[in-house]
């Protein structure tokens, strides 16, 4: 390129840069109307240029030709850009708007209100020490009663109706088959906390379902006693239903811990007495005791050495209580009115 | 199971702060078995008062009314309308005053009935809240002076502890049970006659004397039964205080004989029946499976048709009772009834289980039989039945007492270690402590553990020894291991002795199932596009408008719940359908899940796992359906399109499987794969999207065929994915790439191609003919028409090139795009436009 033709590239460079600037240093239209007038204008800098087209060498011609109209794309694109953004950062020119209008709202989306109680229980676990784990939803009648202390026809087996696949296959009835399952497979220590679905032959109600989530929890290792199980567990109350929260554990019976307890914290909704802790300040959340030695001997460890603890609680009850939902049905609807309350 | 509070008062005398019904029902709760309610029995029965009928005579203007004189022991004869046909003469019943108030608040008053003056009224057990008998009358036993209030006379009012009860703990399913819990040994009530001592007749399976004759057929059925003959007796109402009790714990009286039955239950555990002796063909009690097909009517006038498998009591010719669960019509006792026969048997369990679960009963009976009763107990309770009857019916208890059946053998001893019991408890007890945690509630401290508690009963409680031997009382049938003595320590001392205390954390070695990442990653994609998480029963139809479910469900619930889901999208259609029905027109859901299928692949034969002919596996579901955004004012909103759900498709496909998104046209083959959870189902039927990692599909997406949903008119189109959750990764940990400081170059390039060149293909053209100076492609217009030569399609692009470590001149961005045009011409016939 002829000297020639290279000064008048420098001079559309120079233009760009300039150009630009002034652009985006304008605030107002009137600012920005005089910058077009200086450098888009039809006597503007890049005009001038233009009209220098004819002077350069014929061979140097198309490429500053080219240039300039880049540049004079460059700055119309720059001008309207900035004259929007003028706009819509006042609401137009000199417009008196009105800013009650109604915002431009965007789908919210979220997490269903049962997964955000599973995720907390296993967070708050987590920092004690617990990993989760998961496990079949078909399970053998061995893992869903035999290795967990259940006789077949024993009355205990009727706390739960069971959806039977095949003689010996089931939907499992609890999320406590993926206890054996764990010791099977892992030398303690054991800590886990298993979510899952479990499978009752309940019809749908306000308070039950046929299929529901639960949470199940194991700790093994040598020297946990009761005294450790119920620390742990008071850890999980203060921390998922507030400091203040008491709790209380009573008898209770399960064929796969003994001692067995139940549960109880303070009704986080009253003071002394309201429905959802029917009338009596407590609500039940969990079933739970130390894992009972047989349980042990089923899957291969000495129950002599290892002692444990276990629990299990009811995700979906623990969210209609802290939100205050009247019918387990509304959890499993997928309404959109009703899923959007808890994004 | 409910329990009197005054009866358990009686029985052991609560004092303190346990004469509190509350407290009591507290203590309960926090040591042995939870109390779920507290109720009053027998409140507002001020001025309801015992009153003998001195004439009943018909009255005039009314068949079913009776015309009463009432003595309510003031010295008055008072006349009284009563709504019941049958009133005896000279019978107690209850009355209430004009004046005074009944238990649900009425206020009686003396009007006319018919033409006659009614002085207040005679009450059935519902109008005094005390049963659920509308029927008659409340008729009092005689012995009662009239003029007595009738709370008084009735034991009442009483508080109802109601008790939610574990399985193990039958035993706490009678006063007596619970009275021990709370307050050590209890004293029943003396019912006034002389002690039945009989003398025992006993065989192996047969016994006869008493002019009766007892054989059990089968001993594993029936390992005992027991029987007592009383003769001569008078079938009548209850006495009032008997009558009380059983009204307190919600059962009906019905007469003395059967209400001493159900004392004894109440009181003892035992279930015991009376038979009408004189209606036993041959005198003969036999216990046998049933015959097929022999016919049995119960007390409750059902009929049934027997099976084996169901034990009965016959007599020498029919089945009278099914055995531990309900008598028979034909020998119950009625008002006719002379001479009894007293059962007093027990049951084996899983027998009792079988004979009710397919006669469709459950009863008291049945309920204590199945989960074990106090087989050492079972003289003392048929002679309390046999006193109280005698005490209250009158008769003559035969001195002979029937016994088949061995004895039961002795509960062993169960050895417990302190040191054990420390184990599991961590409480830090010693001998001592465990000894009085135990002996309160029956179990003892026994001699004969080298070391333990000596013949002076005073060893072990030292600390010198770490071995206790404990014998087990009869009623405790649920403790049979050293470690459900642990948990009576545990529970006797207090769960609370556990609260408060801190323990270190511990590892575990357990490795978290990377399954739970994957989905939080699924969870953050979704609903960062707006999408809400649902959840539904894993149930679907064996047939969603097409898509099939393979898995049935046994006895499922209802057509809806027929099957397990195969898939996760028809389960989010019937969402969308449920959405729809409520007039929801913009639906954004997704779902986790499992679905559920059979196994493809080796004969579920040579499966080790009786579950290997299932399988099971997870996966996600999403569907959209309406407006892109909320509407606004500005302008309408524009519904989703096939690109949105590209986009949401493609995300997951790229940004979570490493997967590349692959068109397709062609409808898919409806059959589900062998599995039966194909991933792709009718719905997909219009084409659409399959994501593809290692030749492998593993999602699909499209846009929802009509038939697959019953959609309103007013639907938007719906378009639905569903990937395999075992196909999305672990978190990545990107590797950082230097951001360049330079100013990028912008080139828009318009063509025309001919029709049917996949745009995918000419920016894959672009990407290979140019350099890594190209660092975006983006296709900004599509554009076809009478403008645009030879039906050819027109594309607009936008390219930015940017080098990261200098400013690119002009003849790099043109070398740049000279590549690529040239590429195109070459490849796809592409006509550049110059401007």
């Amino acid at each position: 390129m002829t000297p020639a033709g290279a000064s008048l590239l420098d001079r559309i460079a120079a233009i760009e840069g300039k150009g630009l600037a002034a652009i985006g240093e304008a605030t107002d239209s009137a600012a920005l109307e005089s910058a077009r007038v200086e450098y888009l204008g039809r006597n503007g800098q890049l005009a001038d240029v233009m009209s220098l087209i004819g002077t350069v060498e014929p061979r140097d011609r198309r490429d500053v030709g080219q240039r300039a109209n880049a540049v004079k794309t460059v700055l119309r694109e720059a001008l309207e850009a900035r004259a929007k953004a003028l706009e819509s950062a006042t609401g137009g020119p000199r417009a008196r708007i009105d800013r009650t209008l109604p915002a431009r709202e965007r789908w919210v989306g979220g997490v269903h209100p049962v997964t955000r109680v599973i995720d907390e229980i296993c967070e708050i676990f987590a920092e004690i020490g617990f990993t989760s784990v998961l496990g079949p939803e078909i399970e053998s009648t061995w893992y869903n009663f035999t290795a967990l202390n259940i006789p077949l026809d024993h009355p205990a087996a009727d706390m739960m109706d069971t959806f039977y696949l095949e003689k010996d296959v089931v939907l499992r009835t609890h999320t406590s088959p993926v206890q054996a399952r764990v010791m099977e497979a892992f030398r303690p220590p054991v800590r886990v906390v298993v979510p899952g679905l479990a499978y009752r032959r309940d019809s749908f109600d306000p308070s039950h379902a046929p299929a529901f989530e639960q949470i199940e929890g194991l700790a093994v290792d040598e020297g946990v006693d009761f005294v450790e199980f119920r620390a742990a567990i008071e850890h999980f109350v203060h921390h998922f239903f507030g400091p203040g929260t008491k709790t209380r554990f009573r008898p209770s019976f399960y064929p796969f811990t003994e001692p067995s307890a139940e549960v109880d914290v303070s009704c986080t909704v009253c003071a002394s007495g309201c429905s959802t802790c029917k009338r009596t300040g407590w609500i039940t959340i969990m079933g739970s005791g130390m894992v009972d030695p047989a349980v042990f001997e089923a899957v291969g460890y000495d129950p002599e050495r290892y002692t444990g603890y276990a629990f299990g609680m009811g995700p979906a009850r623990i969210a209609m209580v802290r939100h205050g939902i009247p019918d387990m049905r509304l959890l499993y609807e997928g309404e959109m009115s009703f899923l959007q309350q808890f994004a | 199971m409910n329990i009197s509070f005054n009866w358990i008062d009686e029985l052991v005398g609560l004092r303190g702060e346990l004469s509190d019904p509350q407290v009591l029902a507290e203590r309960l709760t926090m040591t042995a078995v939870a109390v779920e309610k507290i109720e009053t029995v027998g409140a507002g029965l001020d001025g309801i008062v015992v009153s003998r009928v001195l004439e009943a005579r018909p009255h005039p203007n009314a068949d079913r009314l009776t015309l009463c004189k009432v003595d309510r022991g003031a010295g008055e004869a008072l006349d009284v309308v009563c709504g019941a046909p049958v009133i005896a003469t000279g019978g107690l019943y209850p009355h209430v005053a004009p004046g005074g108030v009944l238990p649900a608040g009425f206020r009686i008053e003396s009007r006319k009935i018919r033409g006659e003056l009614s002085h207040g009224m005679l009450c059935s057990e519902a109008e005094l809240e005390l049963g659920r008998d509308k029927g008659g009358i409340m008729r009092l036993a005689d012995g009662l002076e009239p003029g007595t209030p009738l709370a008084a006379a009735l034991g009442l009012p009483d508080t109802r502890l109601t008790l939610d009860l574990n399985p193990n703990r039958v035993d706490l399913a009678c006063h007596v049970g619970v009275a021990r819990e709370v307050g050590g040994p209890p004293a029943p009530r003396d019912f006034g006659g002389a002690a039945w001592t009989p003398e025992w007749r006993d065989g192996e399976s047969e016994a006869s004397g008493a002019g009766v004759r007892v054989r059990i057929e089968d001993l594993d059925r029936c390992p005992r039964y027991m029987a007592a003959v009383i003769r001569g007796v008078r079938v009548g109402p209850s006495p009032a205080w008997l009558a009380g009790r059983l009204l307190a714990v919600g059962a009906r009286p019905i007469s003395n004989v059967v209400d001493a039955t159900n004392y004894v239950l109440h009181e003892y555990n035992q279930p015991l029946h009376a038979f009408d002796l004189a209606r036993l063909a041959g005198a003969e009690i036999r216990v046998r499976a049933a015959v097929a097909g022999e016919p049995l009517t119960t007390l409750d006038g059902h009929e049934h048709k027997l099976a084996p498998e169901q034990t009965v009591i016959a007599d020498r010719d029919r089945a009278i009772a099914f055995a531990g669960v309900m008598g028979g019509l034909d020998t119950e006792v009625t008002e006719d009834t002379v001479d009894l026969l007293i059962e007093c048997a027990s049951f084996d369990p899983s027998g009792v289980r079988r004979t009710r679960t397919r006669a469709g009963l459950s009863t008291d009976a049945s309920y204590r039989f199945e989960r074990g009763i106090d087989v050492h107990a079972q003289e003392r309770a048929l002679a309390r039945c046999v006193e109280l009857i005698v005490a209250t019916a009158g008769g003559e208890a035969d001195l002979i007492g029937l016994r088949a059946g061995p004895a039961p053998a002795p509960v062993p001893p169960i050895d417990v270690r302190v040191s054990r019991v420390n184990q599991v408890l961590g409480f830090g007890l010693d001998g001592a402590e465990v000894r009085a945690a135990l002996e309160p509630i029956g179990f003892k401290a026994l001699p004969g553990v080298e070391g333990g508690a000596g013949a002076d009963g005073d060893a072990g409680g030292n600390g010198a020894t770490d071995v206790l031997r404990i014998s087990v009382p009869g009623w405790r049938t649920d403790i049979a291991r050293e470690i459900d003595l642990v948990e009576e320590v545990a529970r006797r001392v207090g769960y609370d002795a556990a609260a408060g205390q801190d323990r270190r954390f511990r590892p575990s070695a357990v490795p978290a199932d990377p399954r739970v990442e994957k989905a939080a990653r699924v969870r953050e994609l979704l609903t960062g596009r707006g999408l809400l998480e649902a959840r539904s029963l894993s149930f679907m139809p064996e047939d969603f408008r097409g898509n099939r479910a393979v898995v049935p469900v046994p006895n499922p619930l209802s057509a809806e719940e027929s099957c397990l889901r195969s898939a996760m999208v028809p389960v989010l259609l019937r969402r969308l359908e449920h959405n729809y029905a409520r007039g929801n027109r913009n639906v954004r859901l997704f779902e986790l899940g499992t679905v559920f299928g059979y196994a493809a692949g080796p004969d579920p034969e040579e499966e080790a796992d009786v579950t290997g002919r299932f399988e099971e596996s997870g996966r996600v579901g999403a569907i959209i359906a309406g407006t892109r955004r909320p509407d606004h004012w500005s302008g309408p909103g524009l519904d989703f399109d096939l690109w949105d759900l590209k986009e949401i498709a493609g995300s997951f496909a790229d940004r979570l499987c490493g997967a590349t998104l692959v068109p397709f046209d062609d409808a898919v083959a409806l059959d589900a794969t062998e599995s039966g959870t194909s991933l792709e189902g009718p719905w997909l039927s219009r084409g659409g999207f399959r994501a593809v990692k290692d030749g492998r599909v593993v999602g699909v997406a499209g846009v929802v065929d009509e038939a697959s949903l019953d959609a309103p008119p007013w639907a938007a189109s719906a378009f639905a994915l569903e990937f395999d959750l075992a196909a999305v990764e672990g978190r990545p940990v990107p590797a950082y790439r230097k951001t360049s400081p330079f100013p990028a170059v912008r080139r828009d390039l318009s063509m025309t191609v001919p029709r049917g060149v996949p745009a995918a293909d000419i920016e894959r053209a672009v990407r290979e003919a140019t350099s890594d100076l190209l660092r975006a492609v983006r296709l900004f217009d599509v554009y076809s028409g009478e403008e645009i030569e030879g039906g050819r399609l027109g594309l607009a692009w936008t390219f930015r090139f940017r080098a990261p470590d200098r400013t690119l001149t002009d003849q790099d961005v043109e070398s740049e795009m000279s590549a690529l045009s040239t590429a195109l011409e070459k490849q796809f016939g592409a006509r550049i436009r110059r401007s």
